[in-house]
């Protein structure tokens, strides 16, 4: 069955080297809440990033790992107290390998309402092909 | 004698062991509770106002309705499913979907008139303005 490929939508803990740009910064890294489901001919992903810019997300997909990371913004009302902490805002880092199949050249964006819509086509091999059967 | 003096008169000696209960059951409970309260809040005061924010992405803000009634703080709304158009496979199902409903109750009465909310990049932001007749009046003491 379709679902239980392995290769697909697995997560993986990414080497700091690659992704040394959060590092840099003191802020906790959330992974956040995704969804992931597979169309014939393209993946689409969608994350919860609330609080996160359009210009502060970093999408990267390498060698089959696409790696998703957004950055909240963390201003916080000037001369208040906190009352009560439901939330610290961060950074958001979540890693996926999608395998071969996926393209780097057809990867579309979208950032609305805070959630973050990734449509990433096949690339032309992965595709099922329909081979014609002649009869006689 | 197992609880300080102050409390031991005119009160229920089993009140502390049910605070106690109470502390314990939030410490193991923890972030278990958070996660159910959706959306996530953070609430900030000063002397003459209330912000709270929430973390709701992915509601439609037509959706979102926001409701004040003297201290009482309300956020409720519905976060529908995205279309993932026809013979879509999931891998992965995280994102929840639904009605929500949270409520808070403010440490002052706020002016209902006066408050501002905003939805951007999937939170919201809500300014609430204490009410006139709620603020502290100093009362000036006179001297003879």
């Amino acid at each position: 069955m379709k679902e239980n490929k392995q290769e697909t939508a697995v997560e993986t803990k990414k080497p700091a080297e690659t992704s040394a740009v959060e590092l840099t910064r003191d802020q906790p890294v959330f992974a956040p809440a995704t969804d992931i489901a597979e169309r014939e001919d393209s993946f689409v992903i969608l994350c919860d990033l609330p609080g996160v810019d359009e210009k502060h997300v970093d999408i990267t997909l390498e060698e089959g790992v696409l790696t998703i990371l957004g950055y909240q913004d963390t201003a916080t009302p000037a001369d208040h107290e906190w009352l009560y902490r439901g939330y610290t805002p961060g950074v958001f880092r979540r890693a996926f390998t999608l395998g071969s199949e996926a393209d780097p050249n057809k990867i579309r964006a979208k950032l609305a309402h805070g959630v973050l819509r990734l449509e990433i086509g096949k690339s032309e091999k992965a595709q099922p092909r329909k081979i014609p059967v002649q009869t006689e | 004698m197992f609880w300080p003096e102050s409390r031991m008169f005119g009160m229920d000696p089993f009140a502390e062991l049910r605070r106690l209960q109470r502390e314990m059951n939030r410490l193991f409970e923890g972030y278990g509770e958070a996660e159910c309260a959706w959306p996530a809040i953070n609430l900030w005061s000063n002397r003459d106002e209330v912000v709270v924010s929430a973390e709701a992405p992915g509601v439609d803000p037509k959706d979102l309705k926001v409701t004040v009634q003297n201290d009482i703080f309300t956020i409720e709304g519905e976060r529908k499913p995205e279309d993932l158009g026809e013979n879509a496979v999931t891998h992965r199902a995280e994102r929840e979907f639904g009605r929500f409903s949270r409520s808070i109750r403010l440490p002052y009465e706020v002016d209902n008139s006066k408050v501002t909310a905003r939805y951007r990049n999937g939170v919201l932001t809500v300014t609430l303005p204490r009410s006139e007749v709620s603020k502290p009046k100093q009362i000036a003491v006179a001297t003879e």
